[in-house]
This record gives structure tokens, sequence and C-alpha cells, in this order.
């Protein structure tokens, strides 16, 4: 696997591979419980410089639990949390060069904007005259010039967002966390918004840390993702990773459509392991032992359809359509390969017409490259 | 942590309450067992606590339960306890029939019309309770606006004033928005979705009212009904300036036994009885409370 | 969405709304009355409020009333941001349920027990009484609706806000201080007022715990009403009632204006 590079992107940009590299924050056996129930359990964490770093669990799995760990708003039952190679678990968070974009923003409503976003900037004792330019700055780098005098309630909402963003930048905090910055904003503003941030953070060369429950938010911004489960992390890597090699079957679920099949390992072959399983045998890529119990998991765009059964028996399913979805860019289709047992298949719909569209209750075959399709033996 | 350092506010509440509010129980406890004498302060034995021990020991021997015991042998405390719990009582209930349809006609009126009612019904309890009180003395008096209103229209005169039918106006008059707001708190909160669904199911307006409205007010209903017939049962203005001679009611009597009659054991003595009367509506009103709250 | 209101509904509030007004009405119209009878519409008059002002008496008892007022509502409103932190935000600590238990009990506790019971304990304490046991006493009376009204605005403010500044730098004390208390300043105002007006309306406790010197308003209109009705009376009575009307009204409508929805 290692000549070849998971996903279709390349960066130069992974300090996490540099056995130099030293990072800048680092959890070490973090746990913390409310009232004997765990919420973040035994996490080791490793956050480096200039990274966007995205943690993506659905809510409930200790996400923002983490994150109010490194800001001081909740003090850990158990491990070390490191900044800069300084143990800070003893600092009230006034005392932290960390700080947060709360997800409902949390502005002071009595403030005028510019005196929000100075806010940090006076409790770090900035001379006076240096505040008001390094606001003016801060606004219009966040494109709020001119709306310093007015009040939190006479903003919209992404101006809101704007500003909650230009305070907590302001006094340069060494890590900036953000709490579902975008849950609170419609679908068209939030893709907008997710490019400015990057485009900010990396103008910027800051380090962000973003709470999410949405993978295709973390997917879009993060340099590397760390899913969540029930307190625990489950994976950390860059989104390509996460998408195309994920660790155990809550992974490949939580992140995008996946179809799996049961099975069993029935034999090994360089990187390609053969995987028998009710609906036939598979070949894939991945590790487990001969015997071993393992799923094979293939997302539906990986599916091809054929409406004639292609001349090669590997990887091919014989079905019916069930059902089809036509969403514009995508057609997806529900195949029943057996009663009661469905596959999904996407097809990107590259041509405005087909000769002959495929519908319900027509036969068809799927097929999957070996490479395409993952075993997991979690 | 962070918790317990926020629970360090509550140290001086604490101590002001301690002193000024459970302490003072303690003294009228204490004096409810003492006998008058004619002196300043007028009752004895009073506890000397320079004098030690042995002090404390005459003060022990000093006290008697022999103002009780007069108690129960003038009719005039029992009268006066029975028609305190009686019209109190009876106050709630009127404030109830009367407080309910206010409340409700408040919580379905429009947003706005509905926060400038509720606001005019705090208003009066923002003006002097003795003021409107009198008010009502120049209404309800023989040669008031109420007779003078009946004449114009060839009736009466009525004879209210100094009954017992002039407290409980006057009661109901100044304890009405302790009964709206409650009841309206509750109505206003009330998803009306459920009446949506109880109509959908075939319920009347008026069967999904009784069935869904009411029950789910009764908390309301409770909280307002007890707030209001605590300190009711210990008024003293009202049956003091309405009621006329002839309506007795505790507060009354304790106020006539200290100022009058300079008996402060008596008048302590009826203390200690009304309230350990009203120690089950006061649990029962802090329950509700505390429901209504979380 | 709502219903709209009934005709039954629309009876009902404007009915009360009228037996709440027309006494206070009754009382403004007969202040202007030059009759002494209330029943005789004798002309407009403002000869009351003439002979109000030079009632020397009733001024000292304006007077008195006005700084036990203003000292007890500010003893009450401090005790009473006090005791809201420590309910909304003191979670679990012990006696919790005890402090909250003593506030709704003053709440509802006849005021003859407690002005007794208040006189006795300046009585063991060798206080003489006057101007600052009332105070005091006005204090314990108005703790519980100055926490109750503090305690529901503290118990929908925004946490984070708080937190937010402490994440910018602010000491935990320091972020209650210049976030906290500015926010829910209007409901601290609010619940100085109600103390005010509570104080300024006591007959009872006051009677109970004052003494020579310290005859309060409310003291002073009860021993004229009860030698019967006396147009002065009503003046004054009007004069407080606009007083308190203009008050509360104003602050209404600048948190109208200011909190739009």
């Amino acid at each position: 696997m290692a000549s070849r590079q998971i996903g279709a992107i390349r960066s130069t940009f992974a300090p996490w591979e540099d056995p130099a590299a030293k990072p800048l924050v680092r959890f070490e056996g973090v746990s913390k419980a409310f009232a004997d129930t765990p919420a973040v359990k035994g996490v080791d964490l490793e956050i480096y410089e200039r990274e966007f770093f995205a943690l993506l669990g659905p809510s409930g799995c200790g996400k923002t639990t983490l994150m109010r760990l490194l800001a001081g708003f909740e003090s850990p039952d158990a491990g070390r949390m490191l900044l800069e190679g300084r143990d800070i678990g003893a600092d009230p968070p006034h005392r932290r060069p960390v700080h947060m974009m709360f997800q409902a923003y949390a502005l002071f409503p009595h403030l005028s904007v510019a005196q929000n976003v100075a806010f940090g900037l006076r409790r770090q004792g900035v001379a006076k005259a240096e505040i008001g330019p390094r606001v003016e700055e801060m606004l219009a780098m966040v494109k709020l010039e001119g709306l310093g005098k007015r009040r939190p309630d006479q903003l919209s909402g992404g101006q809101r967002q704007r500003v909650a963003l230009a305070r907590a930048l302001a006094p340069r905090p060494r890590i900036l966390l953000l709490d579902e910055p975008m849950a609170a904003l419609d679908r068209k503003l939030r893709e907008e918004t997710q490019f400015e941030l990057m485009a900010l953070q990396q103008r910027l060369g800051m380090t962000f840390m973003i709470v999410t429950h949405d993978q295709d938010e973390a997917m879009v911004v993060a340099d590397r993702i760390a899913v969540m489960r029930a307190g625990e992390i489950v994976q950390v890597g860059r989104p390509a990773e996460v998408y195309e090699a994920p660790a155990d079957r809550y992974v490949a679920g939580f992140i995008g459509d996946v179809n799996l099949f049961e099975g069993r390992v029935a034999a090994t072959e360089g990187p390609l392991i053969r995987l028998v399983t009710e609906d036939g045998a598979f070949d894939a890529e991945g590790s487990g032992a001969v015997g071993e119990r393992a799923w094979l998991a293939v997302r539906p765009e990986k599916i091809a359809v054929h409406a004639e059964p292609p001349a090669d028996p590997r990887n091919r399913l014989a079905g019916t359509i069930l059902d089809y979805g036509y969403l514009g860019d995508w057609t997806t289709y529900v195949v029943e390969i057996a009663p009661g047992r469905t596959v999904r298949a996407a097809r990107a719909n590259a041509t405005r017409t087909v000769e002959r569209p495929l519908g319900c209750d027509d036969p068809v075959w799927l097929t999957f490259a070996p490479s395409s399709a993952v075993v997991l033996t979690r | 942590m962070k918790r317990s350092r926020s629970g360090l506010a509550a140290i001086l509440p604490f101590l002001w309450l301690a002193v000024f509010f459970a302490f003072p129980f303690l003294l009228v406890g204490k004096l409810s067992l003492s006998h008058t004498v004619l002196a300043i302060p007028p009752y004895a034995p009073q506890l000397h606590l320079s004098q030690g021990l042995p002090g404390f020991r005459t003060f022990l021997a000093g006290l008697s339960g022999e103002t009780y015991a007069r108690l129960t042998q003038d009719r005039l405390y029992l009268d006066a306890y029975l028609s305190s719990l009686r019209i109190a009582g009876l106050a709630a209930g009127l404030l109830l029939l009367i407080g309910y349809p206010i409340a409700y006609g408040i919580a379905r009126c429009p947003p706005k019309a509905r926060q400038a009612l509720v606001m005019a019904v705090i208003l009066p309890f923002w003006t002097s309770f003795l003021i409107r009180i009198y008010a009502w003395i120049a209404i309800l008096k023989p040669a008031g606006v109420l007779n003078a209103a009946l004449g114009l229209v060839g009736l009466g005169p009525v004879e209210i004033l100094n009954t017992e039918t002039a407290v409980l106006i006057g009661l109901v008059y100044a304890y009405l928005p302790f009964m709206v707001l409650p009841l309206y708190a509750v109505l206003d909160r009330e998803d009306e979705s459920l009446i949506e669904a109880a109509q959908d199911l075939g319920a009347t307006p008026l069967s999904a009212f009784w069935r869904v409205t009411f029950p789910l007010s009764l908390p309301g209903a409770a909280a307002g009904a007890l707030l209001c017939f605590i300190p009711m049962a210990g008024e003293f203005v009202i049956p003091d300036l309405l009621g006329g001679s002839e309506t007795l009611m505790l507060g009354r009597v304790i106020w006539t036994e200290f100022f009058a009659n300079r008996d402060w054991p008596a008048a302590s003595a009826v203390a200690i009885v009304l309230l350990a009367t009203l120690v089950v509506p006061i649990v029962l009103f802090e329950r509700e409370q505390a429901k209504v709250l979380s | 969405m709502r219903r709209g209101p009934s005709t039954f509904n629309i009876a009902s509030v404007v009915l009360g709304m009228a037996f709440l007004y027309a006494p206070i009405v009754i009382l403004v119209v007969y202040s202007f009355n030059a009759s002494r009878l209330v029943t005789v519409w004798g002309g407009f008059s403002t000869r009351w409020y003439a002979a109000l002002f030079q009632d020397q008496q009733m001024l000292d008892a304006i007077w008195v009333t006005a700084r036990v007022g203003v000292l007890s509502a500010t003893l009450a409103t401090l005790l009473g941001v006090l005791a809201a932190v420590a309910l909304v935000r003191g979670g679990g600590f012990r006696g919790r349920t005890i402090l909250a238990g003593g506030i709704y009990a003053t709440l509802v506790m006849p005021e003859v027990i407690l002005g007794l019971s208040l006189l006795l304990l300046f009585v063991a304490a060798g206080l003489p009484r006057g101007f600052w046991t009332v105070t005091l006493s006005h204090a314990t009376l108005t703790l519980a609706y100055t926490t109750m009204v503090i305690q529901a605005r503290l118990g929908s403010f925004d946490i984070s806000l708080e937190e937010a500044a402490q994440d910018l730098g602010c000491p935990p004390w320091k972020a209650f201080a210049l976030i906290t208390l500015p926010v829910i300043a209007p409901a601290v105002a609010a619940a100085w007022m109600l103390a005010f007006t509570l104080s300024l309306d006591d007959l009872v406790i006051a009677s109970f715990t004052s003494g020579p010197g310290a005859t309060t308003l409310p003291m002073r209109l009860y021993s004229q009403v009860r030698l019967g009705v006396d147009p002065k009376i009503n003046a004054v009575s009007t004069l407080l009632i606009g007083v308190v009307a203009t008050g509360v009204i104003a602050v209404y409508l600048l948190r109208q204006r200011r909190a739009p929805a």
C-alpha cells in the first residue's frame, strides 16, 4: 500500500508523519466522567502547529467534552494535557492561551461588535492606542469593516459568526477551538464559510481544532480527522484515509454510505484477501488471517452498474433494481441481490442522455474492483 | 470545583435568614411559654445569659404552658382560628373561580396583548396595598360609591362594609394578581398542538379544555391557591379595615393582643398556633414551587 | 398557531381589569373632588394636595419611608443576587434546599408573624427600635422577592457568555462583574424596584419594628384611615400611584425598545 497514495489529493503538509516534529497539543490518557457516566475515556491525541484538526462524531460521543477540557472548562479525572510540552491541566480557563468560538457564539449582548472583539485584548493588557487598530484589522479580516458600532442583535446570523471568530482570534491564541461553528448557518452560507475558514487558517498560519458532527464539513476543512465514538477515538487520519481506509465498520458507516458483506477470510494473496460471504466470494484489499471473521466494505460510487452481464465473474453480483433516486449529479440504485438483501450503487450522470435508462425491476449486474473495496476485521 | 465556589454565595443570605427569620421564631416560641408582667419588656421570665447556667435553669423553671391553656379556655381564640381558616379558604376558592378565566383569557390573546395584560395585572400590585384597601372603604361604606350607583338604578342600599363579605371582596381584590400570575404561567406554557391533537381526535373545544388544558393547569392552580391562602390566613389589614369589629381573624387577634392589650405571650402563642397550622400548606407550596421551577 | 380569544375570554379579561382598576380610578378622581364626601362631586379642586403639603407629619413620614425603602431595597437586592447565584449556580451544594425553603417561607409567611418575631429579636438584642430596625426588617421581608426575580433571569442566562469571558482572559469573578451583571441588570433593577415598592407599602412589619421618630407613611395613613375617609389620603395615594406607575411604565417601555423580540 505504501507505493500507492490513498485518496486523490497529495499534500506536503504532514508533520504527524515526521518523527522529529513536536506536537503543539498533546492529550495523554485523558479521561472525564460526569456523575459516573464516562464522557471521555483515555484519549491520546497529538495536534501539530498549523494543523486544521477536526473532532468528528455523533452527539454525545464526547467530542465537545474533549474540547472543553482543552479550554479549561472541565478538569480531567485522569491523564495530562500538554501545550507546547507544558502541562496546562491546573491552569484556569482565563490563563490558557487557547480560545474558543462558542457554538451559539456567546457574543456579549451589552457590548458593541468592536467592544466584543476588543474584550480579549483588554484582558491581555494591550495598550489602549493599539487596541483600536487591532480591532479594525480583525474586523477587516472577517469582512465586517464599519460594523464595529453595532450591537450583536443588529447583525445577521452569518455576521454574528464572523464577530465570534474575530473575537476569538484577536488575542492570537496558540490554538483556536471551534465548537460546531457552522451549526446555525444555512447550507449555502455554511459551504462558503468553510472555505473562508480554511483560507483564514492558512493565511494566519494558526492551529484550529473544530468539533463537528457533520462529516462533510470535517472532510472539507480538516487536515486530519479524529473520529470519536462513546468517548474514545476510533481513528485519526487524513480525510481520504478515513474515507477510503476506515479502521472499522463504525467509521465506514459514519462517514459516507457503505455496503457491508459479512464473511470469513478464505485466502490471502499479496495485498488482496479473498472473503467468502453468503453472497459469493470477493477479492479486496485489507489485512486478516485465514478463517477470521471479516466484513467487506464497498462504497456505492465504487460499484459499477451494468445492464448486460460482464464477462469477468470476479466481484460480480446479479440482482434487480428495487428503487432508485435521481439526484441530478448522481443516481443512486437500490439493487436486490437476494430476497431481503440490497446493495446501494451510485452512478455519476456524466452525460445528459442515456440510450437505455435503467428502471425498477430491470435485471442488473454489479461489479467493483478489488482495490475499490476494503476488508475490515472490526 | 466551580460549583462549590458558587455555593459560597449562599453564606450571607443563609446567615441573614438564620438571624432575621429562623432565630426569631425560637424567640416567639420561648415567649409563648412566658407570662405577662407589668414591666418593660412586659413578660417574664427573661433569659439573662450573664448569669450563666444557673440563670438558664431559673429561666427554664419559669416557663409554663399557661398561655396556651388560656387560649383553649377562651372561645374567642377558637372562633378566630376557625373563621381565619374558613375566610382564607373561601377567598382562595373565589380567587380560583375569578382568577382562572382571567388567566385563561390572557393566555389566549395575541403575544403583544399578552405582555401588556400581564403588566396590567401586576401594576396595581405596585401601588400601595393600604391605599387600595382604603379605596374599597369609599366604595362599600353606607354612603359610598356602590350605594350611590345602586340608588341610581333604584336598588339598594346594601350594607357591606364591616361584614365578612367586605373582607372577602378585599381579599380577592388584593390577592388576585398572586392567583392570576401562576395560573397564567402554566396556561401560557401549554403546547397549542395538544389542543389541536385533542380536537383532531374528536374532542369539542369545551371537552378539549376540560380534558387537556384544565388538568395540565392544576399545578399552577395549586401554587396560586397556596400562595394566596397562607398569607390570607394571617391577614391583618383587610379584616381590620373592612371587617369591622365582628370579623375575627388571627392576624387581628395577634395585633390586638400585642398593641392594645400588651399581652406579648398571648400574641406569641397565637402566632405559634397559626404557624403550626400553616406548616402543612407551606410545605405543600414549596413542593409545588420546586416542581414548577424544575 | 394559537387560537384567538373567544368572547368569553375577552369578557373575563375586561371584567377582571375593571375589578382591578375601578377602585384606583375612583381614588384618583376623588382626590380632585372639592367636596369632602365621596358621593358628592363638588367640582374639580387641588385643595387636598395643598393641604397635604402643609401636613408636616405626613411629609416627615414620606421622607422616612423613602429612606427606609432605598436602603432596605439595596440590601435585599445585594442579598438576592447572592442567593440567586447560589440557587442557580450552586448545583448540588449542601443546604440548597434549606436556603430555597427559607426564602419561599418568608414569601408566604403572614406579615403579623414576621413582624412579631422580628420585634422580639430586636428586643432580645437590645436594639432600640427605629429607622434601622425597620430597614433590616424590610430587607428580610423583600429578600424573597428580589431572589425570585433575579433567580428567574439568572436561570435563563446563557452560561457560555461567562465562559467566553473566561476563555478570553477574565477570572471568574470578573467575568461575573463584566458580563453577567450588566446583562441581567434590568432584572436586578426590577428586583430593586419591587423591593422598594414593597417597603413603601408595608404597614404591619413597620408597625411592629418601628419606634418613635420613625413613623412610616403607611403607619401614618393607617392611623388616618381609621379615623375615617380623608380626601388628603386620596391625594397622597394619587401621588404615590402616579410615581410608581410612571416608573413601572417607563421601565417597561425601555425594555420593549431595548430588546426587540
